[in-house]
Parts: structure tokens; C-alpha cells; sequence
């Protein structure tokens, strides 16, 4: 069997609130603000390296990211959590490239890889916050997808996915290949040995650039991509309000009494 | 292709350096210089710079094809057996605007089985049409049967914009539409207009969890297409004088082309509503100590006609499931009223609840981060001031 998990490097947000916003113009400071695989693509490598050790078949976990040179850190995360291969596309005309772009990108990879099962995705990235890839991926390869899944439960030909929408559980069928989104609640993702990392950083990693895919180029990075940033700006911070002391136990109730009638709440 | 520096034109005046989000850019011997590898091209350096020292070129890309027969608002009315989602006339509300703006007709897409009786609600607030596809197929959403109907309306009709409720099912319907018809789709949208100049769609959203809000263009590309974060747009009051059209769409789905089946729908067993549905949410943290204390919350939530929420460290502790996990890797809610209790308020909660309008915070840490976004910060012993504010509640209610 074939396993395939597509994952992002994103930079660490709680970092980011540490580091500070520029006084000047009140944006980010990005610079010096750590990586990390993005935690959704954890449980999707978790959950592929989890059939590996569960099936008695033989299988392959291949994990695939795209993105500049130095995502190949974030893939070395994976192959020490127990993937079996890696590889990063990387190309300057990928850059600024939109969902639409990405999930073509890493469609024309997939392809390459030629034999998949699964394909695996986190729910969404944590930078952009989207959820839009991982479909266009399955559209893009005709296969059917499964998003939001919190437990997955993988038989000879096909799987049985539940998957969280509001107020319950899907249950679902579905004959291989599919494409599905974790959510967290998978599982709990291991925290790679010292001996599995050095490990992985032995093992090579193959980098695939836009010729190799033999990508249609206006389908890539910002010609490829329908969406434009136009404007981009800080959002006005909440304005933090009243910090209340020093009240007894029944004044505070009282108090919030008083501003849930004040806000029109009762 | 790309983005670059004309170095004559360049002062080194620093202000792009200073507008990238992304700390890609830096001054090297007085002029702007870009790290590439960092670089999203975002176009936040090119606003900044007042010397039109920064270039941007967007190849031509493909684009739609006849592009100007694009016309009007559409709108995805999510339904499940049967029962509309209010998100759907949220977007109406927002539509009516956006398509008078335009000067141009809404409409809204309704696939489904026997779902003709829904249609009324949906003129009531604010369609002047509605697409009907009834299909047996598309008595559950499924992904599959639901992109079908979907795209072979858009490619009928030829709506300029769509909009969807950014749900589970949005979410999971319309980057498959739009990687099928190719075309621009922008999430989780907060806010939405029409460039007065060129009659595009400004999509506004946050990114980052919200540290960075950005504005979004499809230009090339018809329809442009949204998800849109619910709760966040008014829904407008019915006005059931209003009439509509019906027409119905015939959409061939092949019973076997549909390769997911739907095994089990499990209701979870709930004391109070879902959080993605609730006006007021009572939300729950480490400092609650110990999983019998939510049951106070639930009392609370109840009290006031809301549901329970909770902080990551409190569904790491295995207190409540996930579903009710509000933060980075739950939910991003924006309800009316947010009571968080004995939540600290880390970044990674912040942004999943800064956007709800009121935000009422119970912690005994004066120091707790929650306060800098708190409306109202009541600092003490949350288990001796809850039990005390249901009381008064249920003697108000008396």
C-alpha cells in the first residue's frame, strides 16, 4: 500500500505574538520566528506512519511539500516520525502561487509518484487557514476526498472515515484511493527519538522543480493563480477593557449581572 | 514573472522594509533588497513604496473565457434534511448588498431532494431567483453528487460571484467547484464590497490566526468565489411579501459515479448547543481543575441560552471533546457574548475568539493575557462567582 501526506512549513504563531509588531506601521515582524510542520499535517503523518506499523502489507509513506530550500527541515520532521520518503518541490515560479496553484502543483507530484491509496492532508495550514487545498488536490486527480476526519479505519480495499461536522459524526465508506483531511483528535503524534532524527538526516531527499513536473506553467505560482493580494494590513486590536479587582465573591456576580443587562443579554 | 526592485528608482527609504509581513525584505547598501525564499509576494512592499520603485508582474495566466457574460450574485443555500443552515441568509443579506452595488439580480442555488418548499424562505430574504436541482442523489451532501450540481449551474448560468457559507460543508464543497470550473476561491471571509472603480469583489480576511488581515482579488477569473465565516454578516429580517422565480435545474448525476457512502450520521450527545450555532458560548480552561467542574459551565450556558466551549489545555486533559474546542486547532467562533473562564488566553485561543462582540473574561490571575482582549476582566475565584451569577440569573428568570 501507498501513502502519500501532503504537509506545509508554517511559521510557529505563538512566537509570533512574541516577537513584536512594528511600531511604525503596526504590522508583523516575521524575521527570526521559527519554523514548524504545520500541526494539522502532523496528525496526517502520524496516521499514515500508525497503517504502516498496524498493516501486515507492506507499506510506503511518502511525504511531500512544497515550498522554498529550507521546508526540507520540515521533511525531515516527517521522515524521523517514520516516512519512508520524502520530497520537496521547490522552483522560483512557484512562489506566490494561490490554493488553485498549489493543489496543482502538488497534483502533477503526485502523479509522478504514480502509485497512491491514500493521500493524506491536515485540515488546513495554519498560516493561511484555507482548507482549500487538499480538495483541489483530490479534483485534480478525480478522486473522491474526505474531509474533517477524526478516526480512520483502513480495509483491504477501502476505508471507513468518521468524520466531525457541526453537532456530530459522519460515517463513512469509501473505496481506495481517497483523499483525507485530519483534524486534531486523530491521533497524538510522537515525538521523534534522538536516533530516528539522526536518522533522517541521513536520508536524501528528492527535489523535484517545475520542469520535472513538467507543469503547464501558467497553471503555477502567480500567473497560475486566480487570487491577488491587493492590500494587505494590520486588523484594529480589540481594545482591552475594564480589568475589575478586588470584588467579593457575590459583588462579581452581581457585577456581571449587571453588565449582561447593560449588553442586552437578558 | 515575479516580483523584483528597480534599484534606479529605489531610495532606500526603508518603508517596504517595514510593510512586508513576511521580513523579506531588507535594505542592503541603501536599497531594497528581497529574500526570496521568505517572499510570498504579497504585494504589501509595493502599496508602501511611494517611488513605484517595486514591480509586480502577474503573467497572463489563462483567465476565463468570455469573461463579461458574468453577471450577478449567487448564493449556495446549504441545507441538511430538509432544514435550512442561517448561514444562507447571511449570505443572502450580504448578497442583496453586494448585487445592488452591482446593479445586478441575486440568486440562490438550492440543490437537494424535495427541497422545493424551501425556496420561499430563501426569496423572503433577499433572492430574486433560485436554481433548484432536486435529486434523489443529493438527499445528503456528498461531495461528489453536491460539485456536480454545483458547477453545472455556475457553467449554465454564469453567476460573477458565489458565496458560500465557510461550514464543514463550504468548506469541503468549494475548493472541489472551484479546482473543477478553475477558478479563484478565497476563505473564511469577514468582510466583502465592491471595488467601486472595476465592479470586482473585495474579499477581506484574516491570516496568521488573525495577526494580518488581507484583501483579495479575482480578477481574471469568473466566478469569484467565497467562503464566508458565519455569524459574521447579518442576517436580514424576511420580508414574505417578496416573490421569486423558480427554475429548475436538470443536473445528470450518475448513481454510480458517487463513491462515498454515508454509513452513519451520530448526533453527539449534547448538554448545551453547538458552539459554531451559538450567540452566547460559556468556554472553559485549565482553571476549571477538573472535568465534573464544566457541568457549572453547562448550568451557566443554560441560564443563558448558549453553549459550552472550551480552551485547548481542557480537551488535552480529555474534560471535553474537541468539537467544542474553540482556538488555532479548534474552532474560530464569533459569537454575541464569549465568558471565558478560567482560560489564560494564549495566542492560540485568542484567535480562535477575539472577533465576538462582547467578551466577558473570569480569571484569578490579574496578569492572565485573557484581560488584554477582555472587555470585561472580573478577576477572582470563578467557583465561587459562578454558582452565585446562575442563582441570580434563575431568580431573574423566576
Amino acid at each position: 500500500m501507498d501513502i502519500i501526506v501532503c504537509i506545509k512549513q508554517v511559521p510557529d504563531i505563538s512566537e509570533i505574538a512574541k516577537v513584536k509588531t512594528d511600531p511604525e506601521t503596526g504590522t508583523i515582524v516575521r524575521e527570526g520566528v521559527p519554523s514548524i510542520v504545520n500541526p494539522f499535517d502532523e496528525f496526517a503523518v502520524e496516521e499514515a506512519v500508525r497503517i504502516k506499523e498496524r498493516l501486515e502489507d507492506e507499506v510506503n509513506v511518502t511525504v511531500i511539500t512544497m515550498g522554498p530550500p529550507q521546508a526540507e527541515e520540515a521533511l525531515r520532521k516527517c521522515l524521523s516520525m517514520g516516512a519512508d520518503n520524502a520530497i520537496l518541490l521547490s522552483d522560483r515560479e512557484f512562489a506566490g502561487g494561490d490554493t488553485l496553484a498549489t493543489g496543482y502543483v502538488l497534483s502533477t507530484a503526485i502523479r509522478k509518484v504514480g502509485n497512491y491509496d491514500l493521500i493524506l492532508c491536515g485540515q488546513q495550514a495554519t498560516d493561511g487557514d484555507t482548507a482549500q487545498v487538499g480538495p483541489g488536490i483530490a479534483e485534480n486527480l478525480h478522486i473522491p476526498q474526505i474531509t474533517y476526519i477524526n478516526k480512520l479505519e483502513v480495509q483491504k480495499k477501502k476505508v471507513i472515515a468518521h468524520r466531525e461536522i457541526e453537532g456530530g459524526i459522519e460515517v463513512i465508506e469509501c473505496r481506495m484511493p481517497v483523499l483525507m483531511t485530519a483534524v486534531k483528535g486523530l491521533n497524538e503524534p510522537r515525538i521523534p527519538k534522538y536516533k530516528a532524527i539522526t536518522k533522517a538526516l541521513s536520508k536524501e531527499i528528492t527535489v523535484w522543480n517545475a520542469a520535472d513536473l513538467e507543469c503547464e506553467m501558467d497553471r503555477v505560482g502567480l500567473s497560475g493563480s486566480p487570487t491577488n493580494v491587493v492590500k494587505v494590513f494590520s486588523p484594529e486590536p480589540r481594545a482591552g477593557g475594564r480589568k475589575i479587582e478586588g470584588l467579593s465573591a457575590n459583588e462579581a456576580a452581581m457585577k456581571i449581572l449587571d453588565i449582561l443587562k447593560e449588553e442586552k443579554f437578558i | 514573472m515575479g516580483i523584483q526592485v528597480d534599484i534606479e528608482k529605489c531610495t532606500g527609504c526603508k518603508k517596504c522594509v517595514l510593510a512586508c509581513p513576511f521580513g523579506a525584505m531588507e535594505l542592503v547598501e541603501k536599497k531594497a533588497q528581497i529574500n526570496y525564499d521568505e517572499c510570498t509576494i504579497c504585494g504589501a512592499c509595493a502599496d508602501a513604496c511611494e517611488f513605484d520603485a517595486i514591480e509586480i508582474e502577474r503573467g497572463a495566466g489563462k483567465g476565463t473565457e468570455n469573461i463579461e457574460e458574468y453577471n450577478g450574485v449567487m448564493v449556495f443555500a446549504e441545507q441538511h434534511a430538509g432544514e435550512m443552515k442561517n448561514c444562507s441568509y447571511e449570505l443572502l443579506g450580504e448578497g442583496r448588498k453586494l448585487a445592488e452595488k452591482l446593479g445586478e439580480e441575486l440568486s440562490a442555488i438550492l440543490p437537494g431532494s424535495r427541497v422545493e418548499s424551501l425556496a420561499g424562505e430563501l426569496f423572503a430574504h433577499g433572492a430574486d431567483k433560485v436554481y433548484l436541482v432536486d435529486d434523489e442523489n443529493l438527499a445528503e451532501y456528498k461531495t461528489g453528487p453536491y460539485t456536480t450540481a454545483v458547477a453545472a449551474v455556475i457553467a449554465k448560468y454564469k453567476p460573477a460571484i458565489v458565496l458560500y457559507g465557510a461550514t464543514t460543508t463550504g468548506r469541503d464543497l468549494a475548493p472541489r467547484v472551484a479546482a473543477r470550473i478553475q477558478t479563484g476561491l478565497t476563505a473564511d471571509c469577514t468582510g466583502l464590497d465592491i471595488d467601486p472603480e472595476t465592479g470586482l469583489l473585495l474579499q477581506t480576511r484574516p491570516a496568521f490566526g488573525g495577526n494580518i488581515m488581507a484583501t483579495i482579488k479575482c480578477p481574471r477569473h469568473r466566478p469569484q468565489m467565497s467562503t464566508v465565516r458565519p455569524k459574521v454578516m447579518k442576517k436580514p429580517d424576511p420580508d414574505y411579501n417578496r416573490k421569486g422565480e423558480i427554475i429548475h435545474v436538470p443536473v445528470e448525476i450518475n448513481p454510480k459515479s458517487v463513491k462515498t457512502k454515508i454509513l452513519e450520521g451520530i448526533k453527539l450527545a449534547k448538554a448545551t448547543g453547538d458552539i459554531e450555532e451559538a450567540d452566547i458560548i460559556v468556554s472553559g480552561g485549565w482553571g476549571l481543575g477538573e472535568p465534573e467542574n464544566f457541568r457549572m459551565l453547562e448550568d451557566l450556558a443554560r441560564a443563558l441560552g448558549g453553549a459550552v466551549g472550551a480552551s485547548r489545555a481542557a480537551v488535552d486533559a480529555g474534560w471535553q471533546p474537541h468539537s467544542n474546542q474553540v482556538g488555532q486547532t479548534g474552532k474560530t467562533v464569533c459569537p454575541k457574548l464569549y465568558i471565558a473562564c478560567g482560560i489564560s488566553g494564549a495566542v492560540q485561543h485568542l484567535v480562535g475568539m477575539q472577533t465576538s462582540d462582547v467578551i466577558i473574561a473570569i480569571n484569578k490571575d490579574p496578569q492572565a493575557p485573557i484581560f488584554q482582549v477582555a472587555d470585561y476582566g472580573i478577576v477572582g475565584d470563578l467557583f465561587q462567582i459562578i454558582p452565585k451569577l446562575i442563582k441570580a440569573l434563575e431568580k431573574q428568570s423566576v
